[in-house]
């Protein structure tokens, strides 16, 4: 059955066709029927953000936090270039997201209109795939692509560019289900002699580990089931990517904790000197190989990824597999199971030896002496103090970041929302919006940086309108303090630029807004003021005042091998040579 | 040969690493790109090229296929096998590319380019140009008194070759169609 209605009205059916509840937006004149029809409906729930950019990274904070699609809607010039920032971090972090943005009308593109941009031209490198709509006709189809399309193979977002006369004019509406099958449809089964190489290498491994990333997540929690499935059968250690975190349980036994350039000491020097490598849905990123040259230079690497184009793009894979981790997965365990569960124990029991050696060094070792709070104790106490609720944690980008990386343990995906591939400030509020968003009675909070947390504040202004409890615990050092670690380290303790000038009253900006301010400024306070946080009913800006100097340890100077790194202070002074300056 | 018995590099069952070892020398390669052909389709295909850096020596595009909209890109590339590699899977990832081929590893193929050339002389360069021409087989498609437009066909070198001939001859102006190529056979 297919029915007449306005470009507009086919919007919000595709949306309620594809079972979205919510869509952050901002209206402009170049949605107005859009938003005539959000108005006189009652299924999809629309967040009015306080800028383009925070609708996008909140989208992604939802989709991330639930495995579904996040959905923005933009108007027309700025409101699209507001999103592309949000774009490309869901494009580097393959979170599905559909961007819908306004466009002036098919007459009047080309003759430079009133918030007329070349939002498909802009946006073509920063998205999966977009999509100027020129006629009515194609709207439906077009919405129904674009889903498939963000949610298929290797997410990632994608935009619709909607002319206004094409939102006015009216056509029949296509429904999902009649839509014909797009001819993109990635790769799903992996090869089976390839699968079955890896099965043999699995049992005759020494030092064996599993090198996961965000690719599990995305493939969704069936793939982490069976992701914890084989880590246990297997015993092999697991390390994963910040991406990763929580498709393996960090209480679990064979969590090293996560790799690369801040990643723990047993991760990185298990996977330096493995004999097999199983990456599963991780990309060989700069941050987790350091010098490329140097990387795990006795292993053989197999590596497990829906996207060919992952394969042999940074490190040569001896057993590339190109597939869904889910489906892969299965296939390895039904393999390696009918060949009889094999395992060189005695090898693998001396590896575990190994790493457990590597695990007392401690290399997160910190002293909390003195009244000054350090940084890596207040996520110590953040995580004690709700490690077992029913939580979801954001980030914005910096060395609090990588602290919280560090520090908090997640036992399950889908909990952890942080910008990894762009690293992205101001991602953390409106990725916590999303996220609350999704899950209305879960504790969200986003572990910030205050020079991040600035960069996107105005959409507290959303949380308090829309009820949405997220508690901002900003570690405050003054600083920018990840660029202050790198200028100390690799341009001579010369702080060009580094440091937050004129900080806001975080206190009295949290009133201002209308939500709860708590100032600790002492380690003694900390627990009372993180209960206090925890057991307000409604936002709260924590203005956590840390230890301005701290660095973040362990660190693999970029364009360092991975058992090169630096452990602390002490072993920092004169470490990093010129050539490594050059690298980001 | 590593304990595992696996030989490092070997790869033999990837459809995305056809050769056992990737070098540093850089090869030419002619890809074969067949894509829907919708609004902003070439510019994907290469703001691919100039985003990732890889280079382009040629490339032509026409609708093949009117009643499918489908149009076959044929570029000419040069990189080393580890970019080659990913340059196909990367263009294989571009939601309206339905095939990517590379017909210098697929088997044997055809390559031919046409091209136009304008020679401006009098007297002895005139006749030589016009029987150099008829050596290479090109076709006078405009003259004048003191001129003529030749249009030749051939692969890209056998183009080059007479335009190197033409150059004293008076060549003042070359248009190129960039190449196409199939690959032989069935
Ligand atoms: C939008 C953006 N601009 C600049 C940077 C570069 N950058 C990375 S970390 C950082 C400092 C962050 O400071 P803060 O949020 O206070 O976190 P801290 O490192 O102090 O924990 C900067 C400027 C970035 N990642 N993103
Ligand atoms: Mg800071």
């Amino acid at each position: 059955m297919t029915r007449q209605m306005t470009g507009a009205k086919m919007v919000v059916q595709a949306l309620r066709d594809q079972g979205v509840d919510v869509v952050f937006g901002y209206p402009g004149g170049a949605v107005l029927p859009i938003y005539d029809e959000i108005f006189q409906q009652n299924d999809i729930k629309h967040v009015l953000v306080r800028h383009e950019q925070g609708a996008v990274h909140a989208a992604e904070g939802y989709a991330r936090s639930t495995g579904k699609v996040g959905v923005a809607l933009v108007t027309s010039g700025p409101g699209a270039t507001n999103a592309v920032t949000g774009l490309t971090d869901a494009l580097m972090d393959s979170i599905p997201i559909v961007v819908l943005s306004g466009q002036v009308p098919t007459f009047m593109i080309g003759n430079d209109a009133f918030q007329e941009a070349d939002t498909v031209g802009i946006t073509r490198p920063c998205t999966k795939h977009n999509w100027l709509v020129k006629e009515t006709e194609n709207l439906s189809a077009t919405l129904h692509e674009a889903f498939h399309v963000a949610s298929t193979g290797r997410p990632g977002p994608v935009l619709v560019d909607l002319p206004k006369d094409v939102q006015f004019a009216s056509a029949s509406y296509t429904p999902k289900r009649e839509v014909t099958v797009s001819h993109y449809q990635p790769q799903i089964k992996g090869d089976m002699e390839e699968i079955t190489e890896l099965v043999a290498a699995i049992e005759k491994a020494k030092r064996p580990v599993f090198y996961t990333g965000g690719g599990v997540i995305n493939s969704g929690k069936a793939a982490c089931q069976l992701l914890r499935e084989l880590v246990d059968a297997t015993g092999f250690p697991i390390t994963s990517t910040l991406m990763g975190l929580g498709a393996y349980p960090a209480s679990g036994e064979n969590w090293l904790g996560m790799l690369g350039m801040h990643g723990l000491y047993e991760a990185n020097m298990a996977m330096h000197d493995c004999d097999l490598m199983i990456n599963i849905g991780a990309r060989f990123d700069d941050r987790i190989t350091g010098l490329v040259s140097a990387f795990s230079p006795k292993s053989i690497k197999a590596h497990i990824d829906i996207d060919p184009s992952s394969i042999n793009k940074v490190i040569k894979a001896d057993i590339p597999i190109v597939g869904d981790v889910g489906h892969v997965l299965e296939d390895i365990l039904k393999v390696w199971k009918a060949r009889g569960r094999k395992t060189d124990k005695a090898s693998v029991a001396k590896w575990q030896a190994q790493v457990s050696d590597w695990r007392k060094v401690d290399c997160l070792a910190f002293k909390q002496d003195g009244k000054v709070i350090k940084p890596q104790y207040a996520l110590e106490r953040l995580e004690a103090l709700t490690k077992d609720m029913d939580r979801y944690v954001c980030t914005e980008v910096g060395q609090h970041q990588m602290w919280a990386a560090q520090f908090l343990g997640f036992e399950d995906p889908n909990r952890w929302m942080t910008s990894g591939g762009l690293g992205t400030m101001g991602y953390g509020i409106p990725a916590s919006i999303g996220a609350q968003m999704a899950h209305p009675d879960s504790l969200v909070i986003n572990v910030a940086g205050e020079a991040s947390w600035l960069m996107n504040m105005q959409e507290m202004g959303t949380a308090m309108q829309f009820r949405l409890p997220v508690k901002q615990f900003i570690l405050n050092n003054e600083r920018l303090g990840m660029v202050r670690q790198w200028q100390e380290l690799l341009h001579g303790e010369r702080y060009s630029h580094s440091w937050s000038e004129s900080l806001p009253d975080f206190v009295k900006l949290a009133e201002a807004f209308g939500c709860k301010g708590i100032r600790c400024d002492n380690p003694d306070d900390l627990d009372e003021a993180i209960k206090e946080m925890l057991a307000y009913d409604g936002p709260v800006i924590f203005d956590c005042l840390v230890e301005k100097h701290e660095n973040c340890f362990p660190m693999i100077p970029s364009g360092a091998a991975h058992n090169k790194m630096l452990m602390g202070e002490a072993s920092t002074k004169g470490a990093i040579k010129a050539g490594g300056a050059v690298m980001v | 040969m590593s304990a595992l018995q696996i030989k490092k590099g070997s790869n033999k069952h990837s459809a995305y690493n056809l050769r056992p070892n990737f070098s540093d020398v850089s090869e030419k390669h002619t890809l074969a790109v067949l894509v829907d052909n919708e609004a902003g389709v070439l510019a994907r295909v290469i703001g691919l090229f100039s985003g990732r850096g890889y280079n382009i020596d040629s490339l032509t595009v026409a609708e093949v296929d009117h009643a499918g909209h489908r149009s076959r890109i044929t570029i000419v590339t040069t990189g080393t096998p580890q970019v080659i590699e990913q340059i196909k899977a990367q263009l294989g990832r571009i939601v309206p590319v339905h095939e990517v081929h590379d017909l210098t590893v697929e088997g044997a193929s055809v390559e031919r380019e046409l091209a136009l050339l304008k020679v401006e002389g009098e007297g002895d360069k005139r006749v030589e140009a016009l029987r150099l021409a008829d050596i290479f087989r090109a076709n006078v498609v405009d003259s004048t008194l003191t001129s003529f437009v030749f249009e030749i066909t051939g692969t890209p070198g056998k183009i080059d070759a007479f335009a190197d001939l033409m150059r004293p001859l008076g060549l003042t102006e070359v248009a190129r169609t960039g190449v196409a190529a199939l690959s032989r056979g069935l």
